[in-house]
């Protein structure tokens, strides 16, 4: 462990502010990209089924 | 092949010769954007002397792009670029043709140019000589890409913003080399290495280039 | 190439193109998503947790380094999907298969996410360790430039309307970038060596500890299961996008059946 605290571990020896913003920038984006990606599938779907189409 | 190439080589060449002054608009664009600089950076002779070889490759490479997009237009908006892919005749004499077109309508002009840059930016005479060379093998580079980036864009809306996107990004090395060698020559060392390079970029992109160009004619016009 | 493989690929054997069949693999990438979701997490879990609580305070940069842990697998990941993407592209333009130029253009946002994301944090690791939000050092030069051939290939496949042409042109543009970035890599070097004589690079790692290291490939690995299950989750909606008159499409969606279920999942 390299921690002796919670508070040390956020603190994250005085860089807490550029650690966190990279790893905050991160998790942000890897969440919001799946989301995405699966609202642009539930779309799709809908938009399949309710599509009066042709079969080919 | 070479028919080809000369035919349209030489169509083009009088076509605009019959515009002149659409034909004399890349240059200045040029003139004016150079001057830009100094009205937003300061007269200070040092800063100029230090930011011209970019200032310069920045703007040649602006006015290369803004008249490229244009490239095919004119053929493709009255038919004729479909018939000239239909012919026997391979559309790499087509597409390198094109690129001389531009080259010698934009890219020349600009050359002949480089010495008011000269005096504008205050270069002394190697750094201006560097520069002069730089752009005489770096300006056809922008040519052959500029092309391609005109054949893959060609009849798009958004097309001269996203040709500009699309080739800038492939530029860059001939943008670095060009401008390393003034750089280099202002040092006082020799800048036959950034030369070497530029010819070699210039060698690799004349041999790749138009054969790409003709592939993305075929895909813009099916 | 694909009808046939649509037909045969019930009964017979895997073949190569067995799953070119958008049909195939919307089914497989249906099952195999959560198992990816499963690895993402379980390697990022393990990777942060080596990161954080095994691996060393760094000498030199303190606690700062330990961005190194995204800020890497970000650009690696960056750089890898562009050639897989181009790779993809180019399949599909040879070989006129749909599949591998719909994988192409789903795997563009993720890759231009990475580049973003080396960026960001090449930038908050660079602040406290060299003063800068940006450095011009080589790789992150490279990384910049590398976005923007991302963005160049999506706009432009955006801007075409017609699939077919879009994704012709889309290929011939990432073989090109492909063919570049190596070129483009080394005159930004070049152009780096001649502008700073100084150390400050980010290429100059600090000599790192196995712990480290090993944070970093985890991190890495979970980075590109992460890559796969986004990228196929997309590939599927471009896949119901395009085929969405396809019989096997209404069988899916219970159209010709003349049902249509709202509550469908993804």
């Amino acid at each position: 462990m390299n921690w002796n605290s919670a508070a040390e571990f956020f603190a994250m020896g005085g860089y807490g502010y550029y650690v966190w913003a990279s790893y905050g920038a991160t998790l942000v984006l890897m969440l919001l990209e799946p989301v995405l990606a699966r609202k642009r599938h539930a779309q799709a779907l809908r938009e399949a089924a309710a599509d009066p189409g042709d079969e080919r | 092949m070479t028919d080809l190439f000369v035919a349209v080589l030489l169509r083009d060449l009088k076509l605009a010769s019959r515009r002149r002054i659409d034909t004399l608009l890349p240059l200045v664009f040029f003139g004016v954007a150079l001057s830009l600089f100094p009205l937003g950076v300061g007269p200070e002779r040092e800063t100029l002397r230090l930011i011209a070889p970019g200032v310069v490759w920045v703007c040649a490479l602006l006015a290369s792009m803004l008249s490229v997009n244009q490239l095919f237009a004119g053929d493709l908006a009255d038919g004729s670029l479909e018939q000239m892919l239909l012919a026997p005749q391979p559309a790499v004499a087509l597409a390198a043709a094109k690129c001389a077109v531009h080259w010698i309508l934009t890219g020349l002009p600009l050359l002949v140019a480089t010495p008011l840059v000269a005096v504008l930016f205050d270069l002394s005479l190697p750094a201006f000589a560097a520069l002069a060379f730089g752009l005489l093998l770096g300006t056809p580079i922008l040519s052959l890409l500029g092309a391609l980036g005109a054949a893959l864009t060609l009849g798009l809306r958004s097309g001269g913003m996203l040709l500009i996107l699309i080739v800038l990004p492939l530029a860059t090395p001939a943008l670095i080399f060009g401008t390393g060698a003034v750089g280099t020559v202002e040092a006082g060392l020799s800048a036959s290495g950034h030369f070497s390079l530029l010819g070699a970029l210039l060698i690799v992109t004349a041999l790749g280039a138009p054969w790409a160009t003709a592939a993305a004619l075929r895909i813009s016009t099916e | 190439m694909n009808t046939s493989a649509a037909n045969a690929g019930a009964t017979s054997p895997l073949r190569l193109f067995t799953f070119s069949a958008p049909s195939r693999f919307y089914s497989l990438t249906g099952a195999l998503l959560p198992w990816l979701w499963a690895i993402t997490i379980v390697l990022t879990v393990v990777g942060l947790y080596i990161g954080f609580f095994v691996a060393p305070t760094d000498a030199t940069q303190g606690e700062s380094y330990r961005i190194i842990f995204i800020h890497v697998p970000a650009a690696w990941m960056a750089m890898l999907l562009y050639l897989v993407m181009a790779f993809w592209a180019g399949v599909g333009w040879a070989f006129n298969a749909r599949l591998a130029s719909m994988l192409a253009r789903a795997i563009a946002p993720t890759g231009a996410m990475f580049a973003f994301l080396a960026l960001w944090t090449g930038a908050f690791w660079g602040r406290p360790t060299w003063g800068t939000y940006w450095v011009w050092d080589a790789r992150l030069t490279t990384t910049l430039i590398l976005l923007f051939l991302y963005l160049g290939y999506i706009a432009l496949v955006n801007a075409i309307d017609d699939v077919r042409r879009g994704d012709q042109a889309g290929a011939l543009l990432a073989l090109v970038g492909s063919v570049n970035v190596p070129i483009i890599y080394f005159s930004v070097k070049w152009w780096n060596t001649l502008h700073q004589g100084a150390t400050i690079s980010m290429t100059k790692a600090p000599t790192m500890a196995q712990t480290m290291l090993a944070a970093m490939l985890i991190m890495t690995f979970a980075f590109w299961a992460y890559a796969f299950a986004v990228v196929f989750t997309r590939t599927r909606a471009i896949v119901l996008e395009r085929e969405s008159h396809t019989a096997w499409v209404d069988e899916l969606t219970g159209r010709s059946a003349g049902t249509i279920r709202p509550g469908d999942r993804p």
